[in-house]
């Protein structure tokens, strides 16, 4: 490569990948035999005997391509609509924007998700920072052990021996009340009555989330905590005869994060992508669920929409983290 | 090479978790593989007995229909198995191939196939599986295998990569290359030895991940429903709302639990793993 800015090189990156991307999911919707176009085009012309040309005419519309026009003309045309934030309309509810649909179930899944990685990453940090500064004692091998435990077991796996235990066989929590994202009756506003809701119907799948993905970070953060306490400054800070508990904060703690950020960044991505399960087992309202419907139903607009999101999540998450990465570590820019 | 074997064994037998792990392994192989030989499973239902709890006859209770849970583990643990096992080979070997030529190549090579290798990790496997399964009707779970090793191996690829960049600046292999020792002598002797555990676990955890995946989709209802298998008894009993009540709890818990204690098995068998082909990680006895 001939760009000498490490910055631009990185935004070039990113822009490509989403691109590329897009273009892949474009064609693999369009080309691939059983595509949703043709199979589109023959259900209209078996249940609504339509002739070829009209049922060709009415996918045209829906899909917004123009048929006549060859695929890669196609292609740039919804290439320009994307770039218009235009993505479609859904063919599960006709005449609604793909992007509108999208966005209605978005912030569910952003909360739910959000606020588990989040807890999930604080719990990880501690346990696994304690973790890694008593190696080997019994406090050690009880939480490595633990992680190591869950952090195998599949997130929907988790989910249904939490509703196995606590529902049916200990008849704790009302799982029949706690399914779907807000009660019947219920509307969004600024209520005590509307938060209390959501969060009755959020906190499973928070929990959820948090459980399935906080042995994770506690093995990452015992790995990094160990490696960054063999350092010198931490020696020579110990040499100093500086307390133990101030070790752990400022010397060690600080440093031994920086390299979960990254995987911070790249785990946002991959909750979404697995709160496709957990969503329908709990019935809650969000972008995963949605993602599933959208593909029984074949609603290929609102899929291709929900994966360019993720896509451009991940992407920018990954860019984000680069670029405060390459403030931070100056090594990183020169290649 | 026996006395390898000796040696490893030996290593795995000092280590709790690996040995755990080593036997549940050989017993679940051997019971998924070994297992429908010996125990036949009776497809019919038997309206008398739907829904027992365990009992000496029935150790893991009965289903919706009255057929016995542990007889149906029995027999839905081989195609995962395979699945996962094919699913995992085919990514391993495109992780080798790539991650090598990309390693000893560089340039352009590497450049194109380490964006790929990024792109393919960017969008999660489990959209564009689901995806994929959306669109084409798959008519046999095993079809789900390549796809999924088709989507497994840019890490693997990347770790490959980044090993044997690393292996190549060690002195042993700087000196071999000094004695006149040939490529291939180098590649095989020298450099892929060191390489094993870090391979074998990775085929291990890309066996994992196709393990979550497929029954994820199976589960789902995105994959045909036919034959027996952990996926579908899971399917079945929590379409039939078996884990909201209390008398068909066994029917859901069943193949969960040999999912959750098969995946369990196959990490603590590569943490062993890591240790026999990594001296430097085992605790000092």
């Amino acid at each position: 490569m001939l760009i000498k800015s490490y910055v631009l090189r990185r935004i070039i990156k990113a822009v490509f990948t989403i691109f590329l991307i897009t273009s892949l999911v474009f064609f693999i919707v369009r080309l691939m035999p059983g595509n949703p176009v043709d199979i589109y085009i023959s259900q209209l012309m078996i249940e609504e005997s339509m002739s070829y040309t009209q049922a060709l005419d009415q996918a045209a519309a829906l899909f917004q391509l123009d048929f006549n026009k060859p695929v890669v003309l196609q292609y740039v045309e919804y290439l320009g609509n994307l770039l218009q934030g235009n993505l479609g309309q859904s063919f599960r509810s006709k005449g609604t924007p793909a992007a509108d649909i999208i966005f209605k179930y978005l912030p569910w899944t952003l909360f739910c998700v959000g606020s588990g990685l989040v807890f999930s990453f604080v719990i990880g940090l501690l346990l696994g920072m304690v973790a890694g500064f008593k190696r080997n004692s019994p406090l050690d091998i009880g939480i490595s052990s633990l992680a190591a435990l869950i952090g195998a077991i599949p997130n929907y796996l988790i989910a249904i021996m939490f509703i196995v235990v606590m529902g049916s066989v200990l008849n704790i929590l009302p799982f029949a009340k706690i399914r779907g994202s807000l009660s019947p009756g219920v509307q969004p506003e600024f209520s005590l009555n509307f938060v209390q809701d959501v969060l009755f119907h959020a906190w499973v799948p928070i929990l959820i989330y948090v459980l399935s993905t906080v042995g994770n970070w506690v093995l990452l953060m015992k790995s990094s905590t160990t490696s960054t306490l063999e350092e010198d400054f931490v020696t020579v800070a110990r040499a100093r005869g500086l307390k133990e508990r101030r070790i752990l904060t400022q010397y060690v703690g600080r440093n031994a994060m920086l390299p979960l950020i990254t995987q911070l960044a790249i785990s946002i991505g991959f909750v979404v992508a697995g709160s496709f399960a957990i969503e329908t087992l709990f019935v809650y309202q969000g972008v995963g669920a949605l993602l599933l419907q959208s593909i029984q139903a074949r609603d290929y607009p609102v899929v291709q929409g929900i994966v360019l999101i993720i896509t451009v999540t991940v992407v920018t998450a990954n860019l984000l983290v680069d670029l405060l990465y390459s403030r931070l570590d100056p090594r990183i820019r020169v290649r | 090479m026996l006395h390898n074997l000796q040696n490893s064994l030996r290593t795995i037998s000092r280590n709790p978790v690996g040995l755990i792990g080593l036997i549940g392994l050989v017993f679940f192989i051997l019971m998924s593989f070994v297992g429908p030989y010996l125990i036949p499973f009776n497809d019919e239902p038997r309206m008398d007995r739907i829904y027992q709890s365990p009992s000496w006859q029935h150790i893991m209770g009965t289903d919706h229909l009255g057929r016995d849970n542990a007889v149906q583990i029995v027999h839905g643990g081989r195609e995962v198995m395979i699945v996962a096992f094919t699913a995992g080979l085919i990514s391993l070997v495109i992780a080798t191939l790539v991650g090598g030529l990309s390693a000893f190549l560089g340039g352009r090579f590497d450049t194109v196939a380490m964006t790929l290798a990024d792109v393919v990790l960017t969008v999660p496997r489990i959209i564009v599986l689901t995806m994929i399964a959306g669109l084409i009707k798959f008519t046999n779970p095993l079809a789900l295998a390549p796809l999924i090793g088709m989507l497994t191996w840019p890490t693997l690829a990347r770790g490959i990569r980044a090993q044997i960049l690393s292996l190549r600046e060690r002195d042993y292999v700087e000196a071999s290359r000094v004695l006149g020792m040939s490529t291939a002598h180098i590649v095989f002797v020298e450099m892929l030895p060191n390489m094993m555990g870090y391979i074998l676990t990775g085929l291990i955890l890309a066996m994992t991940a196709a393990i979550y995946e497929q029954i994820v989709l199976i589960f789902l209802g995105l994959v045909p429903l036919s034959g027996t298998n952990w996926g579908l008894m899971l399917n079945f009993a929590y379409n039939r709302g078996a884990i909201f009540q209390k008398d068909s709890v066994y029917y859901i818990l069943a193949p969960t639990l040999a999912i959750v204690l098969f995946q369990l098995t196959m990490v603590s068998f590569a943490r062993a793993l890591e240790e026999i082909f990594n001296p430097r990680l085992r605790t000092q006895a």
